[in-house]
């Protein structure tokens, strides 16, 4: 126990306390941090025009793709649960993307989706569709990284599907003697009996939105040498294109570790932690409403 | 399909062979059952269909809107291993992988025995500790970490990445504790009337029934390390020497010039140990997913 302890406190509770700390300081890791009180959460709130951007590309994560892997992975666990050949063979399909390395699954994607000779393009022409631009088009890229993550949602859709065969069979039956309907036992027996499992992975979903990295860094960088063919691109990469994929931890990871703004990079993750733990309060808050938990309280 | 497969002779015996067009019908019933399922399926199947196909490619073909390679040019797969260190980045790989899994495993029993099976003051309140941990973005302690490295000197190298898994993991000791819940009391208590001391249940008793909980929480450890990108390119993004596999493919590209075909190759072998892993612990890997879910 008491090794833990003392890792627990170096690799966490001090970082966190020194996070706060150098929150307030402007620091390059060169000379020694220096006090500038709120400065770094005045030009955060007020004046770094980035900020306005990566928060809103990150809402975009957490509205728009957040939900869709959720309703996605429920689909199809569904699916699988009625598919009475082959169910093992069509979960093994349906899980393995999201044991892909995020590098190789986001070059992967950015070779399929690429404008000017990308297989999807190439059928999508040969059905006289004008294909769009994908990674390369400030419109598409978002659009183009939620294809991504629909692909890899296969821990979510076995959750679901273990949720799913978990409901108790009677409550299906004496619905169904009832006279309800497969909507209506959908709405009615299944949803209720997994809503524990749905505010699950809506949580993990949030958290995970917060620290999308890789595959917005990796497809950025990809997409613009691409585009520039050059090779390699430093900062012209940002967000590319055109701010589009430009998401927090991105613009965190820039601040600090290609800038050297510890200061700066800290107190945006201060704000990052105060965020975090507004949303899960929200959405746990938010769910009483909905979840329904069998039985006693474990 | 049994019917269907069954001797002409004895299927007769049992039981009448539908003629044809019933078979047939009950095919194409199977067919439009499963549909949605199949069409679905084709389409999460697509991705690695057209990655494979690429990875055979010519380069000048790679580069045209054909789809099917001619000449199947299998010599990209050599050449990748010709024109990268992908053996070195790899061996990086498995250096992580390996040291980090295993003190995640060595430290984060102890602590997952202690958060369920013991009992002592201030042990629900130290959860939630874990809990939070286990919530909280990376990014959030980074910086102070990476200043923490600095100062030891140690950046550029793999120990950042390897170190802090041996004071143990707030997922592993999640996961871990929710399993050993599940152990049933009597088995402990029955062993300590046998007058075993804790650190030899847990040795004997505990880690024997929880083989496939720490299986899959060695599985999942292994697999971050392997998918690992944010951390590796803060520590070791600057030192080519140190790269892990997902570095090097990330630079894969500005390495060769716009190749896909070799890219694309590299990919795949990128993915392959992942894959091989999975269908040799298939098992472990869903029953840990579930227990993540279901209980959490």
């Amino acid at each position: 126990m008491s090794p833990w302890i003392l890792g627990f406190s170096v690799f966490f509770g001090y970082p966190l306390v020194m996070s706060a700390y150098l929150s307030f300081t402007s620091y390059d890791l060169l000379n020694p941090p220096k006090w500038v009180g709120l400065e770094n959460y005045r030009y955060l709130f007020g004046e770094d025009p980035d900020i306005g951007p990566a928060v809103k590309n990150t809402l975009w994560l957490i509205v728009v793709l957040v939900p869709l892997q959720v309703l996605f992975a429920f689909g199809v666990a569904l699916m699988l649960t009625r598919a009475r050949r082959g169910a093992g063979f069509f979960r093994t399909v349906f899980y393995l993307p999201a044991l892909v390395p995020p590098v190789a699954a986001t070059l992967g994607f950015v070779y399929l989706l690429n404008p000017a000779t990308g297989p999807v393009n190439t059928v999508l022409g040969k059905l006289g569709i004008d294909g769009p631009l994908w990674f390369n088009d400030p419109a598409w890229s978002k659009p183009s990284l939620t294809l991504l993550g629909l692909w890899g949602i296969g821990n979510t859709m076995v959750i679901f599907l273990a949720a799913i065969l978990d409901v108790p069979r009677h409550l299906d039956e004496s619905a169904q003697l009832d006279g309800a309907g497969p909507v209506q036992r959908l709405r009615w027996v299944t949803l209720p009996s997994i809503s524990p499992v749905i505010l699950f992975s809506v949580v993990i979903g949030v958290i995970a939105a917060m620290q999308y990295f890789t595959q917005a860094y990796v497809a950025a960088a990809v997409a613009a040498g691409q585009a520039s063919q050059a090779g390699s691109v430093s900062t012209l990469e940002l967000g590319y294109p055109e701010g589009s994929t430009l998401f927090y931890p991105i613009l965190l990871y820039y601040n600090g570790f290609r800038f050297f703004n510890m200061g700066y990079a800290a107190a945006m993750a201060i704000v990052l932690l105060g965020v975090a733990f507004l949303l899960t309060l929200i959405i746990l808050g938010n769910s009483r409403r909905w979840v329904h938990y069998q039985g006693a309280v474990r | 399909m049994s019917v269907a497969d069954a001797p002409a002779g004895t299927a007769a015996l049992v039981r009448r062979t539908p003629p044809r067009s019933v078979r047939r019908r009950r095919f194409l019933i199977a067919l439009a059952d499963h549909s949605l399922l199949i069409a679905a399926a084709a389409l999460f199947l697509a991705p690695v269909v057209f990655v494979t196909l690429t990875a055979l490619m010519t380069n000048s073909q790679a580069l045209s809107p054909r789809l099917w390679p001619e000449p199947f040019q299998w010599s990209n797969f050599s050449e990748v291993f010709d024109k990268s260190p992908l053996w070195h980045w790899a061996l990086n790989s498995f250096i992580y992988s390996s040291l980090a899994t295993l003190g995640l495993l060595v430290s984060s029993i102890p602590v997952a025995y202690a958060f369920s099976v013991l009992r002592w003051r201030g042990r629900d309140a130290m959860f939630l500790v874990v809990l939070v941990a286990l919530m909280l973005p990376p990014q959030v302690t980074v910086v102070p970490l990476y200043v923490m490295w600095a100062k030891l000197d140690l950046v550029g190298s793999l120990w950042p990445l390897i170190l802090p898994n041996w004071f143990g993991d707030a997922f592993a000791i999640f996961l871990l504790r929710q399993f050993f819940l599940t152990i049933p009391t009597e088995y402990l208590d029955a062993a300590r009337v046998d007058g075993c001391g804790e650190l030899r249940i847990l040795t004997t008793v505990v880690l024997r029934l929880a083989k496939p909980a720490i299986a899959a929480v060695a599985l999942f450890s292994i697999l971050y390390t392997w998918n690992d990108f944010f951390l590796p390119l803060l520590y070791v993004g600057e030192n080519p020497d140190h790269w892990v596999t997902s570095i090097g493919l990330s630079q894969f590209r500005s390495l060769h010039q716009v190749q896909w075909n070799l890219t694309m190759a590299a990919t795949l072998l990128v993915m392959l140990p992942v894959i091989l892993i999975f269908f040799v612990a298939q098992k472990a890997f869903v029953e840990g997913v579930t227990l993540t879910g279901v209980k959490g």
